[in-house]
């Protein structure tokens, strides 16, 4: 699913004094020239090394969220309530699992090879977004997820597809077509709630005001230094701040949740004059708790991986045989 | 439709419904990426077949949610095999070997069905059955032949799974008639085909073919009498269904 605004690159400022140092000026001059003609960068094609890192970073950290995004739904697939459900959401969760294998093979164009970005997720080095670490606690939760969460993603894939890096572009613009079966999927199962039963609507009321403030934290907190003329903008790597993308996405989806007479719960949700929305202060301390390690479910969703992880190595193993090529299906 | 009809198109429903089920919990927690995927596809498939037919059975669609969410555990007729965990990748990857080639062949069979409606759906899905069947082929050659501890692993699992998949082919009531009006051969000769199907493919995977004359098949299934994996697995299945009595739509 889920490049989200923590899945963006590292202010250069703050990580090195000088990002470009060692690097080929006339090179890195040819570089951004053509970037700034729209041209792709190709993975044979001469980058800086800053560059390469933060995008490698990027692309490995949206991977991540795939694999551990289709956990908090993957668990209702067993219980989904409908035959028509249950297939929509196995195909879904199927797809996010195709989109990490996708991100994986971008991020392996910039020298990273699988294995250790897996090893770095399991050990906790390399993070994902942060909305996954709050748990799916009943079916409501699912198409609110599926809704909400999945707008909110494509909202920055979207724009993220219009980057500088050729594979990463590649990848996102098929996500995107894929993002937007799971949006209708999401949005027809929440309004199947919404018009329920009475007590199908306070479960989904429910999981909107547990589900509002990681939505609100998805963009990550505002980076006002970086909107203009940062070097991973000017290389763009960084394509909106993610004010403006939360700012969207509100936008967006706000106005739907109403539609249906329910709400977020916060009194001050609403856009000003000047058309930007406006929001309580979402305690940040928060956010970066859970982002180093301290949310609801991060050891859960951790545990998980490395008990698939554990219990699939005997079966890697015996692969790793070069003569014998692998017929591996993809749907 | 006769009962006989209907009681051979239920239990080969169940089957696909409850094997899908199970597949389906391999999602997310495949040994890679890429067999997550097969799983979750294999899955679909099966749920998708299983709810076509339930549709055979009553045009209604509600009539099928009924049949999937509702419906007494004694009143499922699938074999014991389905009904069983997925335990680790190994016994869902021999049950996917055993189970597949099976239903392929059935679905070959039911292509000369006298009752038009099942020869029609086994064409139409003939070519996905063919694309199970050769995952479950590939994996089972390399593992087989793979390391000292996949081999072991995968021979085991076979010893394990022979007597339940034997359980596939239980007479159930009514196949006489079933016979006679030439709606399907018969899981005799079901049996007999799957035997020559997976025998050279268990041979050429390094893997030995227990005595199948020692073999007791695990029945009850098609009878109503199931193991006790299938009462805990519906209560599951419907948790959310069960939960809210007056909801009418999802
Ligand atoms: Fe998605
Ligand atoms: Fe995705
Ligand atoms: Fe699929």
């Amino acid at each position: 699913m889920y490049g989200n605004g923590y899945i963006s690159p590292e202010e250069t400022a703050k990580q090195k004094p000088d990002p470009l140092a060692g690097e080929d000026l006339q090179q890195l001059a040819l570089f951004e020239e053509r970037i700034a003609r729209g041209e792709k960068i190709e993975p044979q094609d001469w980058m800086p090394k800053e560059y390469r890192r933060q995008l490698i970073r990027m692309i490995e950290q949206h991977a991540h969220s795939e694999v551990i995004g289709a956990l908090p739904e993957g668990t209702w697939i067993t219980r989904a309530p409908s035959m028509k459900r249950k297939l929509a959401l196995i195909a879904k969760v199927q797809d996010e699992i195709g989109h990490a294998h996708l991100l994986y093979n971008a991020a392996e164009t910039l020298g990273k090879s699988r294995e250790a970005m897996i090893n770095d997720l399991l050990s906790g080095k390399s993070k994902y977004s942060n909305v996954f670490n709050y748990p799916a606690t009943t079916w409501a939760d699912v198409t609110v997820i599926g809704f909400l969460i999945d707008g909110a993603a494509i909202v920055n894939q979207v724009i993220n597809a219009k980057g500088s890096y050729g594979p990463y572009c590649r990848a996102l613009e098929r996500i995107c077509y894929e993002e937007s079966f799971h949006l209708k999927q999401g949005h027809d199962a929440l309004v199947h709630l919404a018009v329920g039963t009475k007590e199908q609507r306070a479960m989904l009321q429910d999981a909107l005001n547990r589900w509002y403030r990681p939505i609100i934290h998805f963009f990550g907190p505002s980076d006002k230094a970086s909107v203009h003329g940062t070097l991973l903008m000017k290389w763009k790597v960084k394509m909106a701040s993610n004010d403006d993308m939360r700012n969207q996405f509100l936008d967006q989806y706000v106005p739907k949740i109403r539609e249906l007479g329910l709400d977020f719960p916060d009194p001050k949700l609403n856009k000003n004059a000047e058309g930007v929305w406006e929001f309580s202060d979402p305690n940040w301390d928060e956010f970066f708790a859970t982002i180093n390690g301290n949310g609801p479910c991060n050891a859960e969703r951790l545990a998980v991986r490395r008990w698939a992880e554990e219990h699939g190595r005997w079966v890697r193993k015996a692969l790793i045989n070069p003569s014998q090529k692998q017929v591996l299906p993809l749907s | 439709m006769t009962p006989a009809l209907y009681n051979f198109i239920l239990k080969t429903a169940d089957d696909c419904f409850i094997l899908g089920h199970r597949n389906s919990e391999w999602t997310g927690f495949g040994p890679f990426m890429e067999e997550d995927i097969a799983f979750a596809s294999m899955a679909q498939d099966k749920i998708g077949h299983a709810w076509l037919l339930y549709k055979m059975l009553d045009e209604n669609a509600a009539a099928a949610e009924t049949l999937a969410f509702k419906r007494a555990e004694k009143d499922f007729k699938c074999c014991h095999f389905v009904e069983q965990p997925i335990g680790e990748y190994d016994f869902s990857l021999m049950r996917h070997f055993l189970f597949d080639h099976a239903d392929q062949l059935r679905y070959e069979m039911l292509m000369n069905s006298s009752f038009e409606p099942l020869a029609h759906f086994a064409k139409k899905f003939k070519g996905e059955l063919k694309y199970h069947t050769m995952h479950a082929d590939t994996f089972i050659l390399q593992l087989g032949n793979g390391n000292e501890e996949s081999k072991a692993r995968m021979q085991s699992a076979l010893n394990f799974c022979l007597p339940l998949a034997l359980g596939i082919f239980e007479v159930y009531e009514g196949e006489q008639e079933i016979i006679s009006q030439n709606i399907f051969a018969g899981e005799k000769v079901l049996q007999e085909k799957w035997l020559e199907k997976i025998l050279p493919i268990i041979k050429d995977a390094g893997l030995q073919m227990p005595d199948m004359a020692t073999l007791q098949a695990v029945n009850g299934g098609r009878h109503g009498f199931h193991s006790d994996y299938l009462q805990p697995l519906l209560k599951e299945m419907r948790e959310v269904v069960d939960a809210f009595p007056d909801a009418i739509e999802w």
